[in-house]
């Protein structure tokens, strides 16, 4: 548990500078229990190897909260990791994450992603945003050095023929018309389409607007805001006047949220669709409890819900809170890479990186396989409906078929009974150590 | 007539929360032609602080109307964002008076990191959902049942506005310290020879500047129901426009400005689109015709554009009012 | 500072000088490379906001314009460059043809900007300038719809790297041995065109035009008087300043490799105005200075924040990250403190703060 946090990262080899305590409690007084038993550099060297798994991602600015979210999950993952104590090539291995704040800034990218590269991390969660993966896969590349985000959904990040880098979470043109396949299943006619004006927002926005279009359905407003916008009022008084039957925004949770509650303000009444951006548990607290009833939205792979139960358990107890959005992302890229270091039980990256392209993978966000671009294989789609204030699981789209959520439940029974058993989420043991507040 | 009516009163209400903040702008600027770039994260820190105090009244279920609860949570803002403004000026401002005009700019910026990150420690990453507790009660304006409506939340927001307005207004032309203000505003050296403490003064404008920015805070918070640590930069930022916009050292002039602000950037959103819809121009274009099949809402600019409109008009506001709307009357400075 | 150039009085020594900073700033790269790669791509970006302050200089130093904006002029040169070599529009042009090509498009943005503030001064220029900035930004952000020029938020990708007759400025070469990493290529000419920037921008403080600049900041009125075309030289300094901003977001554009609005945010504007006023406005060696400083300060706070914590306290009190942003916040309010006129105050400003008066304002 704490353990992992407290550890200041071990020296690597030669490098002076890549020296860096990796402490992570936002209260003082959390960090103050728990006296880190592996804080002193007590490991000699020749005991157990180290191994860096790079996490980056913005840990301040506007969406620190997610970062943060996103680095949890490499956390956990490597602390469960650690408590098995795992043997490659023969030798005891110690992973430590080095978490650094790239601050959703692309030109910060290249030059975290090169820190790596000097350090000779092992490989690398992140980032984040979009926009500072792209710039930072060619420097991954360059090196040979293994990057999976976990949240990173702008299609062009893996149509760079780069064969190192990886993502787990869906495409925008993956959910976007899964989202937009589902809102057709629900018979709307006139649809409002608003995003963020990010990447992100953007993407997934054109994606859906584009599938309805496809489908015959009218997009009757094409709006946009910002992400650092309040007042949502303006345009939704416009979209008012078309009265769509659905409305879909592209965006975080942040805006969505506040967005949500000032359309039922205006007194709006159409079903409101969001991306996994704002699929969390927030937005009943953002948007209120009332105006949330009944919103739908996407998450890429399978809920965590279904997936892995320990996954979630393990991380409330870690972290005292509910992962927010793409921690389960993060925490299967980090499994992955230490489960593609296991079977070439090599921890080089040119070793294992031919293991980690043909990976086949349970975890917590369901099975995991990667395409010749470095995406997933049949990612699924997951649609949720928010009921009494909790997401509920109703619908899993998958190659363009929309099947209900319990239908889906019982085939995957069916088939592979395993399913929900993440292979490297074994509980681990050190969570019992987690102090009761 | 429904929609336009109900982009007024929305453009009028953010109007309001801008104005509030520009007021703080405009005091400051008045006084020492200092740009006060750390204004907004003391709307920021306004806004914290009140949300602390509803979420512990709330979580305590003292037995309170909810408006009590958020006039107690205002009144604990404003003496700690008093208490903000005075140090930010002591502190980084005075002893910057004689230098170089943008050395106090810097200053600024660096204070306005500083409060951000000591708001994260405090109050964490995540947008905090601000408690509404205050039932949103929606009022009819127009006779059709699905038609423009204004909230009790906006009214109060407008009223609060206008009346802290006329309060500022009196304190500035009715009372001692306001006629101080003035001089120091005129000629600080003079003013000083005339004995005003002039560094009281200023003391004061930033007080009552920071006092004004945490009933923003309160209201930005309570009317959008977020608040995040980064909130009061793009805040600072709209309302540093309207200040400007209005002719900055000028009160009227800001809360002129601020309305302004706030209505163009509504209507501009809900109308450049129709206005620049490019398949009115089908005629002349069949590809043009083609996309405008599928997409009849083709418009050049829209309500992407909803930030550009509020500086475009500033932009050319101040090419033919080169000192803002009102900004000549030198006398109303505060 | 003009002594400095002046290789008339003392050449023996002045050459030797040179000499040796020329030494340094070859030697440079490869040990940084030896600390780590990153420290070499730390130095491009520094040398590439270096580019940036100067150019800002000749608008806020110089001229004495306050521009809050310029980082629009980073973002046309960056888009041309983007634009002109990319799989965008299947366009791959040279870099020493886009380049100029992209400080062109940037100086007449830098005139568009200067036109219609002419008449504004002091804090009505900034919030000019800043919405200028800001609109070109949004433009950016927006230009995908209807006709996408920009590709919008989505950025662009796949920019080609500089090339020269077959030498690639991307990838690895070995020489003696040693490796020619890409970011070690682009210092090298980052540097050089830095030496040559400063050579034109010291020159052209002692120039007629540097001379005239000056005068308009110190007295707008009594310039014109003087018989100094006002209007001109405003225009010239805005468009000056503004075709540095755009050879320097080309360059940003190849060494990126990817491009999207992000980068050119008002932000970016306000660090470079910062930059420009710490290290000392006016005075090119202390924006210099001060862009290195700003550029430097944060990432050695990176590498040093978390075991500093760790050392004195023995566990970790506040998140790095958090805590770098809250030193790099007090250093700049601490810096500007106790050097009002910036690091390295330009000689007339020193001397204005010995002889001013004490007066509000």
């Amino acid at each position: 548990m704490r353990v992992g946090h407290r550890i200041g990262l071990t020296l690597i080899a030669a490098s002076v500078v890549a020296m860096y305590g990796c402490g992570q409690k936002e209260e003082p007084k959390k960090a103050a229990e728990a006296v880190a038993p592996a804080a002193a550099p007590a490991a000699p060297a020749d005991e157990a190897v180290t191994v860096t798994i790079g996490s980056a991602g913005p840990l301040t600015g506007e969406i620190a909260h997610l970062g943060k979210d996103n680095d949890n999950g490499v956390r956990l993952a490597i602390d469960q990791a650690n408590d098995k104590h795992l043997k490659i090539g023969g030798k005891l291995v110690k992973f430590t994450v080095d978490s650094q704040d790239d601050q959703a800034d692309p030109k910060l990218g290249p030059t975290i992603a090169q820190k790596y590269c000097d350090e000779k991390a092992a490989g690398v969660v992140g980032h984040l945003n979009s926009g500072v993966t792209i710039p930072a896969s060619a420097v991954y590349h360059q090196c040979g050095l293994p990057m999976i985000s976990g949240s990173a959904t702008n299609p062009k990040l893996t149509e760079q023929g780069f064969n190192d880098i990886f993502r787990v979470v869906g495409r925008d043109d993956q959910q976007g018309p899964a989202v937009a396949e589902y809102l057709k299943s629900l018979n709307v006619k006139k649809v409002a389409v608003v995003d963020d004006a990010t990447a992100y927002g953007e993407g997934l926005a054109n994606a859906v607007a584009d599938t309805l279009k496809a489908q015959g359905i009218t997009v009757d407003a094409r709006e946009k805001t910002t992400d650092k916008a309040t007042d949502f009022k303006a345009i939704l008084t416009k979209i008012k006047g078309r009265a769509p039957d659905a409305v879909f925004y592209g965006g975080m949770d942040a805006t969505g949220g506040p967005m949500l509650r000032q359309a039922r303000e205006l007194g709006i009444k159409a079903v409101f669709a969001f991306g996994d951006g704002a699929c969390t548990d927030t937005m009943p607290k953002l948007g209120g409890d009332k105006n949330v009833e009944g919103m739908i939205c996407s998450q890429a792979g399978l809920p965590v819900v279904a997936a892995s139960k320990s996954f979630l358990d393990a991380y409330k107890a870690k972290y005292n809170v509910d992962p927010i959005i793409y921690a389960p992302f993060t925490y299967d890229a980090a499994n992955l890479l230490i489960a593609a270091m296991v079977k070439a039980d090599s921890t080089d990256p040119a070793k294992y990186l031919p293991d980690l392209q043909k990976i086949s993978y349970d975890g917590a966000t369901g099975h995991i396989e990667f395409d010749d671009k470095g995406d997933r294989k049949n990612a699924e789609i997951t649609i949720f409906r928010m009921v009494n204030d909790k997401l509920d699981p109703i619908a899993v789209v998958k190659g363009g078929k929309s099947v209900k959520f319990a239908d889906f439940m019982k085939l995957a029974a069916a088939s592979a009974p395993a399913e929900a058993a993440p292979a490297a989420a074994a509980p681990a043991g050190s969570m019992k150590e987690e102090p009761k507040k | 007539m429904d929609t336009f009516i109900q982009q007024l009163v929305n453009g009028v209400t953010l109007g309001s929360v801008y104005a509030i903040v520009a007021l703080g702008y405009t005091m400051v600027y008045g006084i020492i032609q200092l740009i006060n770039f750390a204004h907004g994260d003391v709307v920021m820190i306004g806004a914290m602080v009140a949300y602390s105090v509803i979420a512990v009244l709330v979580g305590a279920h003292v037995s309170l109307p909810p408006l009590a609860i958020v006039v107690i949570a205002t009144l604990f803002a404003i003496p700690v964002c008093m208490a903000v403004g005075y140090a930010l000026e002591r502190v980084a401002y005075r002893p910057l008076r004689n230098a170089p005009r943008l050395a106090p700019l810097i200053t600024a910026i660096g204070l306005s990191i500083v409060l951000e990150n000591i708001a994260l420690i405090i109050w964490g990453r995540a947008p905090l959902p601000y408690p509404q507790i205050i039932e949103t009660v929606t009022y009819r304006l127009t006779s059709h049942p699905d038609g423009a409506t204004i909230t009790n939340v906006q009214v109060a927001i407008i009223g609060i506005s206008i009346v802290m307005m006329a309060g500022l207004l009196v304190l500035i032309y009715r009372t001692k310290i306001g006629v101080a203000m003035r001089a120091t505003a005129q000629n600080a050296q003079v003013a000083g020879l005339m004995g005003i403490d002039v560094n009281r003064v200023i003391s004061i404008t930033f007080i009552i500047g920071s006092g004004l920015a945490a009933v923003a805070g309160v209201m930005d918070g309570s009317y959008y129901g977020v608040a995040h640590y980064q909130m009061g930069f793009i805040l600072g930022l709209k309302a540093f426009t309207a200040a400007v916009l209005g002719g900055i050292g000028n009160l009227g002039g800001a809360m002129l400005g601020g309305l302004l602000l706030g209505v163009i950037e509504s209507l501009g959103a809900g109308y450049v689109g129709e206005f620049t819809n490019l398949c009115h121009l089908s005629g002349w274009s069949h590809a043009l015709a083609l996309r405008c099949v599928s997409d009849p809402h083709l418009a050049l600019f829209g309500s992407n554009y909803q930030d550009v409109f509020a500086f475009v008009v500033l932009i050319l506001v101040l090419v033919f009012r080169p000192s803002g709307l009102l900004g000549e009357r030198v006398s109303d400075r505060a | 500072m003009h002594a400095f150039f002046d290789t008339r009085g003392r050449p023996a020594l002045v050459w030797a000088g040179l000499a040796l900073v020329a030494a340094a700033l070859i030697a440079l790269p490869w040990v940084l490379a030896g600390i780590g790669t990153a420290w070499v791509r730390i130095t491009n970006l520094a040398v590439l906001y270096c580019f940036l302050a100067l150019g800002l200089n000749i608008v806020v130093g110089f001229a004495g314009l306050l521009d809050l904006g310029y980082i629009a002029f980073y973002g046309v040169g960056a888009y041309v460059y983007a634009l002109l070599a990319s799989p965008q529009f299947g366009i791959h042009l040279p870099f020493w043809v886009i380049l100029p090509l992209g400080a062109l498009l940037a100086c007449i943005f830098g005139m568009l900007l200067g036109a219609p503030t002419l008449k504004l001064r002091g804090d009505y220029l900034a919030i000019v300038t800043l919405g200028f900035g800001e609109i070109v930004r949004i433009f950016l952000n927006n230009l995908s719809t209807p006709f996408n020029l920009t590709n919008g938020p989505q950025g662009i990708t796949l920019i080609d790297p500089f090339r020269l007759d077959g030498f690639s400025f991307a990838g690895t070469q070995h020489v003696f041995g040693q490796a020619l990493t890409s970011p070690i290529k682009y210092y090298y000419f980052l540097v050089i065109v830095l030496l040559l920037v400063i050579v034109v921008n010291v020159r052209l403080q002692n120039s007629r035009i540097g001379r005239a600049w000056e005068a308009i900041r110190e007295d707008e009125v009594a310039a014109r008087a003087m018989g100094i075309n006002t209007r001109n030289m405003k225009l010239l300094a805005y468009a000056m300043g503004a075709s540095f901003g755009g050879i320097a977001g080309g360059m940003f554009s190849a060494m990126q490799g990817f491009i999207s609005p992000e980068s050119f945010v008002l932000v970016e504007s306000i660090m470079v105005l910062s930059m420009v006023v710490l290290g000392g406005m006016g005075n090119v060696f202390g924006v210099v200075v001060g862009a290195l400083m700003l550029s430097y300060i944060p990432e050695v706070l990176r590498y040093t924040v978390g075991p500093a914590q760790m050392a004195v306290f023995g566990r970790t009190l506040i998140d790095p990250e958090v805590f770098r942003m809250l030193l790099f916040g007090l250093a700049l309010v601490l810096m500007m403190l106790f050097r009002p006129a910036g690091i390295v105050p330009s000689a007339l400003r020193k001397r204005e703060l010995e002889q001013v008066p004490a007066d509000v304002g």
